[in-house]
């Protein structure tokens, strides 16, 4: 593969299709956009068996330069962090189309053409190499976003698509100064130079905000966060997930990229703030979700408290933290994308998000039942499902740095269990009061084949994290080594026994977490 | 003493003034009829005039004993006004056949504005600026009133001379102090007269000389003409007036601020930023009520005219090179707009300017809804489009040279014009279809939209050219 440009290649075969899909009749576009996808899907297999894992390789893989356009280049290259969120693009994307296969009627050219350009941003971003290239694929998502928002979503679709469009443009023109500080500070728009670029503590804190105000609202943190439940009420199924699943990425992303590299001294600096902020972000959105009425709605504020279990985990600044937090990203991703699946599904059949015009579907729909309780239990973090090991990490890493917030988030996995299942006992168990509810047929061969690979994919993550944790483990090495100067002491004086095989080291941990688990189920 | 190198260097108006005064023989005694021929035989002249442009720099820069430059700068400025003139007469025919209006003298008056606009960047001294000024003003007015039986174009046209003749004064005003003070009307000896200080006179002057720039540029708050001109004179003229006027004035502030004021810099910057975020702030958010797209482009272009000048406000040539570009990404945006504007017919063919009429204009004519969303996306500056790179440049010549809070002030103010662009995608996108449109556009229009929209989607690739042209054409001003 020396040589051979296919991160490149990657973008272009979905740009292809989105072009192809606004010139051809709706059936034409649905295979072309399942074809592109799914090409990019083996594409994407195809990196991630190229890519060498083995730690002593280089960290940027698979790199292109081509300095076409004057002020910045095309340049592209990856890491395992990278690598694994590519990884989970290019599995969701396929999955989004079938979800979409027969629910758009209207223009499903544009449609889409919008989604498969929604993939060539997402690839872009996280490959792109340079800082101006980054925020070009960064910024341009919100276009086809907002399309998908304002002309297939619901009724009150419109207003949700401005606030999305607004909301996150403001967050990140302001980044976009900071971008050009930095490039004429440091004299590069190379995203691995400027990540070992120390600038002046002093700038670092404003440089931070600046970057700050664009990730916390895409992330989204509390208190920016309330785009996000709007804008998945409203956007059809398939845009639920990619906005979930991978959309929301793009914020942790930056941070791992960007916040915590760029600006270390800065980032230990308002670590207290980005704890608060996600310390409020669980209970509060947690105890928010508890009383919808909506199940997206549901869904979108249990985002908002997972998400927050991410960037607590980021700025744990250590080595499980980080590994825990990209780890519920693509837990999340997988998981939250399935959820809004599963309520795709229900929505199909009777056209309404309402949990109470729901009931009892065991009964008549066990299959859909089955899979729906497998996902309830992995967004709750159930031992064996991708959410736990990103979880448990993300609350062992923080622990050590500061067990008060250690305490607080973990009350977060006892509350996601209580809405989850609060949610679960009101669609699928119970009377069925609801005639046309309780009339309503099983899941299709396809509806099937959409939730089977993401529950298979769930469950390897669970049990073997090992496989998505491997390629990562030295960039999270690199990374940890570089925050380690800056990282601030932590209060929960652990102290270092005698070296102990890895095994046992991992079952002593285990065991503090162990009673908040223990009431969480 | 006249030269014939100096006759070369101002090749171009020559060419144009012969090309006028011909075709308007042609016209006064040929009729109405020859309207087609001397349309095209304009754009022909405009072609020929943009062709000799590049023979000038061999003779320049300085010409007529400095009264006129002819430099890089003045070549790079020529040909955008050079083009997006000939589009303006291009666009033109079909618009005017509905009302039986085609005259040979709209051309023509392009023909003799585009002379006066080549002489307002190629100005080396304060009279061939006024001369080059009011050349393009005089013809501007009577373009405006264009069509004399309609109430509204004869307002904008009466309204535009009454202003703008104010303007002039105010202009006028300001040299006579300059020259009071520095004794020169030649750009180089008002330098050189400001560079031991400067005097209150002086200042005085300044400002007035300013304050007449900030006029034709349609900066705040000298704007508001800007918004009854553009809705009341035709579309094509507005077309127009949008595209090279700007240029043209916009490189006449450029060339004046730095060349003949550039002692005085820290005197002018701040006027500068002050009108900068002044125009942003208000184009943006008074543009968000209207409900005439003619209207709403005038206030695009007031808030497009204050980024533009963020860049000069920055003062270094990476800025003056920054609002050049700004402006040559703003002609080819505004120019693929007004070609869309230019479409919104009824099933009649009358025009219709409501933005209300565009609703659900995806469904029944994907080409052009997809048009309107390119450009109104690009002048909301969201990237991949090339609208954004515009943005970018500006905002990093502020960074680069320590306006960091202005930049910030200014990009965070874009957010909010980047909403009435949105309302108008939404209009299109997302609202039911209301009245139909006639179902096919015009040939012309459909071949600059479609230009239009190629540059502006792929025009990242023409970064190299582009920054190279603009560099070149503010390092011959320093």
């Amino acid at each position: 593969m020396d040589g051979f440009p296919i991160l490149s290649l990657m973008m272009a075969v979905p740009m292809a299709g989105a072009i192809a899909c606004l010139f051809v009749g709706a059936n034409s576009a649905r295979w072309i956009a399942l074809i592109a996808t799914l090409v990019d899907f083996v594409l994407g297999m195809a990196l991630w068996a190229q890519f060498d894992q083995s730690g002593s390789g280089a960290q940027w893989q698979f790199q292109e330069y081509a300095p076409i356009f004057g002020k910045f280049a095309w340049a592209l290259g990856i890491d395992g962090i990278a690598l694994m969120l590519i990884a989970l693009t290019v599995f969701l994307m396929p999955i989004c189309i079938g979800a979409s296969w027969n629910a758009i009627e209207k223009r499903v050219g544009e449609y889409m053409a919008a989604f498969l350009f929604m993939e060539v941003l997402m690839i872009g971003v996280f490959t792109a190499q340079d800082l101006y290239l980054f925020y070009i694929m960064f910024e341009a998502g919100l276009i086809p976003m907002y399309l998908i928002i304002g002309i297939w979503g619901g009724a009150d679709r419109i207003y949700a698509s401005y606030k999305f469009f607004l909301y996150t443009l403001f967050g990140s023109v302001l980044m976009l100064i900071a971008m050009m500080w930095m490039v004429h500070e440091a004299g590069t728009t190379d995203i691995p130079v400027l990540m070992a670029y120390n600038f002046d503590p002093h700038i670092q804190t404003w440089l931070f905000l600046a970057f700050f105000a664009s990730f916390a609202v895409k992330m989204p943190m509390w208190p920016v966060h309330t785009w996000l439940p709007d804008a998945h009420v409203q956007a059809p199924t398939a845009g639920s997930v990619i906005l979930a699943g991978v959309l929301l990425k793009m914020g942790g992303y930056g941070f791992i990229r960007f916040s915590l590299p760029m600006f270390p001294e800065a980032s230990a600096q308002l670590a207290p703030l980005v704890w608060g902020l996600s310390m409020v972000a669980v209970v509060y959105t947690s105890l928010v979700a508890l009383v919808q009425s909506d199940m997206k709605k549901l869904i979108a504020y249990s985002s908002v408290a997972h998400m927050a279990i991410v960037t607590v985990g980021l700025f744990a600044f250590n080595q499980a933290g980080i590994e825990g937090a990209m780890m519920v990203m693509l837990g999340h991703g997988l998981v939250a994308g399935a959820l809004f699946l599963c309520v795709g599904v229900i929505y199909d059949r009777l056209h309404t998000r309402e949990i109470a015009r729901y009931g009892g579907l065991s009964i008549n729909m066990p299959r859909y039942a089955m899979l729906f309780l497998f996902f309830t239990m992995a967004s709750v973090g159930l031992p064996g499902t991708s959410n736990f090991v990103g979880e448990f990490l993300s609350l062992m890493g923080i622990y050590q740095a500061s067990s008060w917030v250690a305490l607080i988030c973990t009350t977060g996995i006892i509350l996601g269990a209580a809405y989850m299942l609060y949610l679960y006992r009101r669609i699928c168990y119970g009377e069925q009061v609801n005639a046309d509810a309780a009339a309503m047929p099983d899941l299709s061969g396809r509806e099937i084949w959409l939730l089977a690979p993401i529950a298979a994919v769930v469950l390897w993550m669970g049990v073997y994290p090992e496989s998505f944790l491997k390629p990562m483990r030295p960039d999270i090495h690199a990374l940890e080594a570089r925050l380690a100067p800056a990282a601030p002491a932590g209060d929960s004086k652990i102290k270092m026994g005698a070296p102990k095989p890895a095994g046992e080291a991992h079952e002593g941990a285990h065991h503090e977490e162990a009673p908040a688990h223990g009431e969480a189920h | 003493m006249i030269d014939s190198a100096s006759l070369l260097a101002v090749l171009p108006e020559l060419i144009l003034t012969a090309g006028g005064l011909i075709l308007l023989m042609v016209a006064a005694f040929g009729g109405d009829g020859t309207a087609r021929i001397v349309n095209a035989l304009s754009v022909l002249t405009l072609i020929v005039a943009g062709v000799a442009l590049s023979s000038t720099i061999a003779h320049g820069p300085d010409a007529f004993d400095g009264l006129v430059r002819a430099d890089a700068f003045s070549v790079y400025a020529k040909a955008l006004i050079y083009a997006a003139a000939a589009v303006a007469i291009l666009l033109a025919p079909r618009f005017f056949s509905t009302d039986s209006a085609l005259r040979p003298e709209y051309p023509i008056l392009i023909l003799f504005a585009a002379i006066g606009m080549g002489m307002m960047v190629s100005a080396g001294d304060m009279l061939t600026l006024y001369v080059g000024l009011e050349m393009n003003s005089l013809a501007s007015y009577v373009l405006a009133s264009f069509m004399r039986q309609d109430g509204r174009s004869s307002e904008a046209g009466l309204k535009y001379f009454v202003l703008g003749s104010l303007a002039s004064g105010i202009l006028l005003y300001g040299i006579s102090l300059l020259y009071g003070f520095t004794g020169s009307t030649a750009f180089d000896g008002i330098a050189v007269a400001l560079g031991d200080g400067v005097g209150k006179g002086e200042l005085f002057g300044l400002v007035f000389v300013l304050a007449g720039l900030a006029f034709k540029i349609s900066a705040v708050p000298f704007h508001m003409w800007t918004p009854d001109v553009y809705e009341g004179a035709p579309t094509p003229v507005t077309t127009f007036f949008a595209s090279a006027p700007k240029v043209a004035a916009m490189g006449l502030t450029v060339r004046v601020a730095i060349e003949a004021l550039g002692p005085a810099g820290m005197d002018w910057q701040q006027i500068v930023i002050f009108v900068a975020l002044a125009s942003i702030l208000f184009g943006a958010v008074a543009a968000i009520g209207q409900s005439n797209i003619k209207r709403l482009m005038a206030y695009s272009s007031i808030n497009n005219v204050g980024f533009a000048l963020i860049g000069l406000a920055a003062g270094t040539p990476a800025g003056v090179a920054a609002t050049m570009s700004y402006m040559a990404i703003y002609v080819v945006m505004t120019i693929g707009a007004f070609a869309c504007i230019l479409q919104m017919r009824d099933a009649d063919g009358k025009p219709v300017e409501t933005i209300a009429s565009l609703a659900g204009l995806s469904q029944s004519r994907k080409g052009l809804a997809a048009g309107f969303a390119i450009f109104m996306f690009s002048m909301a500056g969201i990237p991949p489009l090339f609208g954004f790179w515009a943005k970018f440049l500006v905002f990093d010549a502020a960074v680069a040279s320590g306006l960091t809070a202005l930049a910030a002030f200014g990009i965070a103010a874009s957010v909010i014009g980047a909403f009435y662009y949105l309302k108008i995608i939404k209009t299109i996108y997302f609202d039911e279809p209301t009245g139909a449109y006639e179902a096919k556009g015009g040939a012309v229009e459909n071949i600059v939209l479609t230009a239009c929209a190629v540059v502006i989607v792929m025009g990242y690739l023409l970064n190299p050219l582009l920054d190279q042209a603009s560099a070149a054409a503010a390092a011959s001003l320093f």
